[in-house]
């Protein structure tokens, strides 16, 4: 007996809601934003600069010592948290205590470093610094860049490389969903606060080829489609499109999801925000390959005589041929 | 119809053979690793019983090399530090200070007495001239000192200096050309003198980049704390020796001319006044040994170079009863009066030291002093501890994670199923393979690239099965719909595989650190999962169908 994620003949009509679901995608994208603008995000240190100090002590940790402990030395903002994670042994317990850039400084100064461990070795003696990351209010703002455009650039390169290999329409329609994909996660990490740091950008632009992932398979299938019925509605071929690759969307995401599952469950909590940002994006992108990429498409409309070659009014198929 | 030619076949199970062989060190790696050390030792120090017993714990004929953990996982301070390349601008200043004197003392007639203007921006030379009309034959007089630049770069005729005249001061700095020259040359210089002191400590592949303009990163693995780290690279380590003129607990007081005042190491009351020139410094010496003195205390002896051995006998036997001070980076650690003449060209530093102490400083004296300051940009250190919880929890998460995609697709597609199960343990063993020929790192968020890889690389599997699945529906016989289907879904592989793989070269481009170890298991994990797909699945199931003959089939 085989399993099955979705019968064999599936004849759903995904548009049949299109205003609503769009409408759901517009609303959590503007509701995105204005979380990111209202609430922000938790910015870490390597945007933000600062200091955090990861602690793993023996006893039970009181973060209100720490915290006394830590602002005692005038250090300005200073947060400590304690970190639960199931895979921790019995008698690890883990803070960890974020220090802002100091005024004034261009860079990292030990001394500040060494006097926190002091402080902190007094109300706990047994306390060891597990990992010190601290960061530079000069190249934090030079991380910032190098986040913005290399999400810019992944987005700009996919923008083209549809473009050349279908229509332009298809790669509009591509980078909305992606779009879509990274504002909602950046809304889902102001929501919850979720520390937002360089490896979130990585995970971002995971999310990006995994959701361009399903897209163009979706496309494909679709450029194939519209060759074979050169009359039915365009809304009709999307669909049959959609519904013959739903087993193998289904599918993908299912194992994918198992082995994010894994990862998030086993993978330990220094990396729990990494994944949690792909786990979230997978179930997204593979939402908005469906929803999103194909409603953008269908409002645009798209050459509907694939047989001749291109007048010139889109790249379109003098590059696809892979499969001819 | 389904046909593989006999040379395909065979390369196809080499390449796995290949994945397999060198992933393979990777199940035993502190093994492996014991070994490599031990032929490294080898190598470098000659050959001793232990060595050889554990270079023989693995056979020489298996392939050896290693994926190289990150320091995420090993455990390991990372530091980027930027070179303060305009210090050096006020030394070269300084150095030509004489000569620029000695031009326009020459011109006394026409300029009148000259006097170097103390209160100078950094970085600059300015003299102030008795006859402000003057300055014109000043300045002809300084430009004529101007050297050629010696640089690749800089076009021809640049000089290294520039002199303008103001009233009747005559400033003189480097050219931008001679600026960027000694700029390169610094860092350059900095990067060899980090890179002897971290030797120096004999840590396990440590590396050592130059990044951008005027930055170097260090990355060290297996160092407990950046704190003793940057204690060993970011201390300038300039040694120089001067002769006292007087000692004072005033902090304000007047050195006089040609005299510096500069405070004791760690007596805070305590101030001395030098002369500004140096009669030895650090550059003379020729090697350095933490030691013991006559009371048993830590102390650093040190050699000269014969010319240093020769300046401080000389010194020593003129200045028999004077106080001689012994400077550290803008402090002074001893100024002990010389007994007796110093001849042997070997000395003796005591002073507040301790073991740890003692030994650091002769590190530094042997490896030399840096040319310009550091400043730390960027800190990060993990615990080795940490990094192997890291390691414990993620290869828990790849078995989980494994097992799991193993079962859901062979419950889903049956035998078709198992032969993508066999293609994904063949992809991850070419995936470790690769990393490990290549010697690339593997960091925390590389092992979730892994993970994820395991996730996505039956993709391009289910794609066919999909298809050969659809094709069977408009039947032609078995065979020609798993031709088909693998003919059909191949442009949406290769759509699909292409746009992620532009990701993970942007990421690669502008990560750094971990970001850049997940980029590259991702792209590893794009290639060798489509070669899976595409060459070996197909490759099982043809085998499977030459074998069977099967009228139909079930995907």
């Amino acid at each position: 007996m085989r399993l099955k994620l979705v019968p064999k003949e599936t004849n759903f009509d995904f548009f049949r809601y299109r205003t609503i679901t769009m409408g759901a995608s517009i609303a959590a994208v503007v509701a995105s934003l204005i979380l990111w603008l209202v609430v922000g995000l938790n910015f870490g240190i390597d945007f933000r600069g600062g200091t955090t100090i990861r602690t793993e002590a023996v006893k039970e940790v009181d973060v209100g010592a720490y915290r006394q402990a830590v602002s005692a030395l005038d250090l300005g903002e200073v947060s400590v948290i304690e970190v639960f994670d199931p895979n921790f042994r019995e008698d690890q317990n883990v803070t960890l205590i974020r220090i802002q850039a100091q005024e004034g400084q261009e860079s990292v100064t030990g001394a500040i470093i060494t006097d926190v461990e002091a402080a902190l070795k007094e109300v706990d003696p047994s306390i060891e610094f597990t990992s010190v990351d601290s960061v530079g209010p000069k190249v934090s703002g030079e991380l910032v860049q190098t986040a913005i455009l290399a999400v810019t650039a992944a987005l700009a390169a996919i923008l083209i490389y549809i473009w050349l290999r279908f229509e332009w329409q298809f790669s509009v329609g591509a980078v909305a969903a992606l779009f879509h994909d990274v504002i909602l996660t950046i809304g889902i990490f102001s929501l919850l606060q979720i520390r937002f740091d360089l490896s979130t950008i990585a995970a971002i632009l995971t999310i990006v080829g995994y959701s361009i992932n399903d897209t163009v398979v979706i496309f494909d299938r679709l450029r194939e489609n519209l060759r074979k019925y050169k009359t039915t509605p365009l809304k009709d071929v999307m669909n049959t499109s959609v519904n013959e690759t739903l087993s193998r969307t289904l599918m993908t995401s299912g194992t994918t999801l198992l082995a994010l599952i894994a990862l998030l469950a086993f993978g330990g909590d220094v990396i729990r925000g990494f994944v949690f940002a792909i786990t979230w994006g997978v179930i997204v992108g593979t939402y908005s390959s469906v929803y999103v990429a194909k409603n953008v498409v269908l409002m645009l409309g798209v050459k509907r005589d694939w047989s001749k070659p291109s007048d010139g009014s889109g790249a379109g198929t003098q590059f696809a041929n892979v499969d001819a | 119809m389904l046909q593989i030619a006999l040379w395909k076949r065979v390369l196809i199970l080499a390449v796995c053979a290949s994945g397999l062989l060198f992933s393979f060190p990777n199940g035993f790696y502190s093994r492996v690793e014991t070994h490599n050390d031990a032929v490294a030792a080898i190598e470098t120090f000659g050959s001793t019983s232990e060595r050889e017993a554990e270079a023989a714990i693995w056979p020489s004929f298996l392939p050896s090399s290693l994926i190289n953990l990150g320091l995420d996982l090993r455990g390991g301070a990372h530091l980027l530090a930027e070179v303060h390349v305009e210090d050096v601008y006020a030394d070269r200043m300084d150095i030509y200070w004489p000569e620029v004197r000695q031009a326009l003392v020459a011109l006394r007639d026409q300029v009148g007495f000259v006097e170097r203007v103390d209160t100078a921006p950094r970085g600059t030379l300015q003299v102030r001239i008795q006859r402000a009309e003057a300055i014109e034959a000043a300045l002809q007089a300084v430009r004529v000192l101007a050297r050629p630049v010696v640089s690749l770069t800089a076009g021809i005729g640049a000089t290294d200096i520039v002199a303008s005249g103001q009233g009747d001061v005559v400033t003189v700095e480097l050219s931008p050309e001679e600026k960027a020259a000694t700029d390169n040359r610094t860092v350059q210089q900095a990067l060899e003198i980090i890179r002897r002191r971290i030797d120096e400590v004999g840590t396990r592949e440590p590396s050592i980049q130059r990044q951008g303009e005027n930055r170097i990163l260090i990355q060290v693995p297996g160092v407990g704390s950046a704190a003793e780290l940057k204690a060993l690279i970011g201390t300038t380590a300039r040694l120089t020796f001067h002769p006292v003129v007087s000692s004072t607990t005033d902090p304000d007081a007047s050195a006089g001319p040609g005299n510096i005042l500069v405070p004791h190491l760690d007596r805070e009351e305590e101030f001395y006044i030098v002369e500004r020139a140096a009669v030895l410094s650090g550059e003379d010496l020729v090697d350095a040994q933490p030691a013991f003195d006559q009371n048993g205390l830590p102390s650093v002896t040190f050699r000269f170079n014969p010319a240093g051995a020769r300046i401080f006998g000389q010194y020593t036997s003129e200045n028999v009863g004077a106080l001689f001070a012994t400077v550290l980076d803008g402090k002074v650690i001893t100024a002990p009066q010389i007994r007796e003449p110093i001849t042997g060209g070997s000395g003796q530093i005591t002073g507040n030291f301790t073991v740890e102490s003692s030994t650091e400083l002769a590190i530094l004296l042997r490896a030399g002093a840096l040319p310009a300051e550091l400043t730390f940009l960027e800190e990060r250190t993990v615990s080795p501890g940490l990094g192997q919880d890291s390691i414990d929890a993620g290869r828990i998460a790849c078995i989980v994670a494994f097992a799991a995609v193993i079962v859901f697709m062979a419950l889903s597609y049956g035998l078709f199923g198992v032969f993508a199960d066999v293609a994904l343990i063949l992809n991850v063993a070419l995936l470790l393979g690769i990393l490990s020929v290549f010697g690339a790192t593997l960091t925390l968020p590389g092992i979730a690239g892994i993970v994820l890889t395991i996730g996505m690389a039956v993709d391009a599997n289910v794609l066919v099965f999909e298809r050969i699945r659809e094709e069977l529906k408009t039947a032609k016989g078995p065979s020609r719909a798993i031709e088909l289907g693998y003919q059909r879904a191949l442009s949406a592989i290769i759509d699909a595989n292409v746009t992620t793989g532009m990701t993970a070269v942007i990421l690669f481009a502008l990560g750094s650190g971990p970001v850049k170890g997940f980029a590259v298991t991702l792209m590893c994990g794009i290639v060798t999962s489509v070669f899976t797909a595409i060459f070996v699945t197909r490759l099982l199931i043809v085998m499977w169908f030459e074998r069977r003959r099967p009228r139909t089939i079930e995907v």
